[in-house]
């Protein structure tokens, strides 16, 4: 189907990122990906030696929260929380209800995020980790119920928080209760901060709206993967609002970095090590 | 399906609405404006500043869409910038010092997107002005006039109450992009603004506002003389509680919407 490729436009960029980014195989038979970067084909046992990022340009392709979870968790130290906490159609929104179900068959996932508490390179700590391919970690109830519920959580215990996000903002479905979502979640991350324990973000691609807007930049470190979008409004609706071309590198990590809104930019074989190595010169995160 | 919701969102974006500035000529006294978030600049979508009422000094906050065309476009059209945010985070720490309550106007189709309010981080703006309000220790309240869009709105609204206007709206996105999101037609914004639950009533009873107040007088003496009575008569109550337990009130709020105890 290769020579209708033409036909398709990617919608934007989210969509170039997730789309164009399905396996294929390639004529040895072996799956491989296409870098949505440099075009090339990546067989998929050589992405997983390279930390899910393309061996030629660099690239880090996008994570599924449970893969995410093996790369920067120590092995077997994860305990899942709040797993039984999800969504429901509180709106009767149209079409919602049955994509809920469908996302779940699809993804894997009950919901937009997980949470539990880990150990990073010994260092223990509360993770959460939100899911790209659940509805692109929209957040609604059940995603600030859980982030708020671990913060309360770790706040308990004097513990610190890791955070990825990924998110496409609030969940429209959810109308006005996935806005307050943003209070609640700032509420809590408040508390733990105000209980002097610390809390790190790592912003992935894409982290965009009402989790910008929130939890995400709220982190007393932040930290963002290479390459990733960043930002508030979307760059179409921006470039359509203002009729205006938008320049180079536009919301991407590295402009975020340049403009003082990220500490750094750790590419993924080091996040494991920065983190840790963070954890460690906060006294563990601990109010000691 | 009715398009009453659409109805209610033209209401609540019509020219002739009064603006953030009328309420506070008419239910303040000895108001005097502040300017400038200190970091950048002066955004003219939100106006701040120190003034009395009912003999209680306060601090007001109002985004500010203008009348007539001219002030409209100078104001632009009550979206603000990161500084407009700045500048409200300024003045509400502000009124913590002194200990005076702080009120909210809040009136906007939702934060202004461009270019450079993302160079100046339009969404940590947000952040830290909801982490603020969720943190402050001075009553604060926080009332829709018109459009409450999204984050740009909610920046203002992480308050002790928040209340509506009888056909103000509040939503997570304008009816139109969520049309065009869901159905790739933004001519189709009535039906979203249907499903979307954005009035007053809708908000009340999903929790996010605690009041509608009638406007059947709307713009009137009488109008203002009863907002000013309920806003004296709550700041009363809420200037009664001490700081742990106006924080805790407010963060308790909040955390019961969407408790999913429902699942």
């Amino acid at each position: 189907m290769d020579f209708l490729k033409f036909l398709y436009k990617p919608k934007n960029e989210l969509e170039k990122g997730g789309r164009q980014a399905m396996p294929v195989t390639t004529a040895e038979g072996e799956i491989s990906k296409t870098c949505p970067n440099c075009h090339n084909q990546i067989p998929l046992s050589q992405l997983w030696e390279n930390d899910y990022c393309c061996g030629v340009c660099g690239h880090h392709f996008r994570m599924g929260s449970r893969q995410r979870l093996k790369f920067i968790a120590d092995k077997d130290s994860f305990t899942e929380l709040f797993a039984d906490v999800e969504s429901t159609d509180v709106l009767d929104f149209p079409g919602y209800a049955k994509k809920l179900e469908t996302t779940r068959t699809a993804c894997g996932e009950r919901e937009g995020v997980i949470c539990g508490e880990a150990e990073i390179e010994g260092q223990r700590c509360c993770l959460f980790i939100m899911e790209p391919y659940f509805m692109m970690g929209s957040m609604g109830a059940a995603v600030g119920e859980k982030i708020c519920r671990l913060f309360e959580y770790a706040a308990e215990r004097g513990l610190p928080v890791v955070g990825y996000t990924v998110s496409g903002g609030a969940r429209m479905q959810e109308g006005i209760v996935s806005l307050m979502q943003m209070a609640k979640t700032s509420g809590a991350v408040l508390r733990h901060s105000e209980a002097g324990l610390l809390y790190i973000t790592v912003l992935t691609d894409p982290t965009t709206g009402g989790v910008t807007a929130s939890f995400a930049m709220e982190g007393d470190i932040i930290l963002a993967e290479p390459g990733a979008t960043i930002g508030f409004a979307g760059a179409r609706v921006i470039e359509q609002t203002t009729r205006k071309k938008l320049p180079q590198g536009f919301q991407k990590a590295e402009f975020l970095l340049k403009h003082g809104f990220v500490d750094a930019i750790v590419p993924r074989s080091e996040q494991r090590e920065t983190i840790s190595r963070l954890l460690r010169l906060h006294g563990g995160g601990r109010n000691v | 399906m009715s398009k009453i919701a659409m109805e209610r969102v033209k209401l609540a974006r019509a020219n002739d609405r009064p603006t953030g500035k009328d309420y506070i000529e008419n239910i303040f006294e000895d108001f005097f404006e502040l300017h400038g978030d200190r970091r950048f600049g002066d955004d003219p979508a939100v106006i701040g500043g120190v003034a009395s009422i009912g003999g209680r000094p306060v601090t007001v906050i109002a985004i500010e869409k203008g009348h007539g065309a001219k002030e409209r476009m100078a104001r632009n059209f009550g979206a603000p910038n990161p500084e407009g945010y700045r500048k409200a985070q300024r003045l509400m720490k502000q009124a913590e010092k002194f200990h005076r309550p702080v009120l909210c106007f809040v009136d906007t189709s939702g934060a202004y997107c461009g270019v450079e309010a993302e160079e100046r981080g339009q969404g940590q703006a947000i952040a830290e002005s909801i982490s603020l309000m969720m943190g402050l220790k001075t009553p604060v309240i926080s009332v829709l006039i018109g459009e409450g869009g999204s984050g740009g709105a909610l920046a203002l609204a992480a308050s002790d109450e928040v209340w509506m206007l009888e056909n103000a709206i509040y939503s997570v996105i304008s009816p139109e992009g969520c049309a065009s999101i869901l159905w790739k037609d933004s001519s189709r914004a009535a039906d979203a603004a249907e499903c979307l639950k954005l009035t007053s009533e809708d908000a009340c009873r999903l929790g996010a506002a605690e009041k509608v107040i009638s406007e059947k007088e709307l713009g009137k003496e009488r109008f203002y003389r009863y907002l000013q009575f309920a806003l004296e008569t709550k700041l009363n109550e809420l200037c009664a509680l001490d700081c742990a337990e106006l924080t805790e009130r407010r963060y308790q709020r909040f955390r019961k919407i969407g408790n999913c105890l429902y699942t």
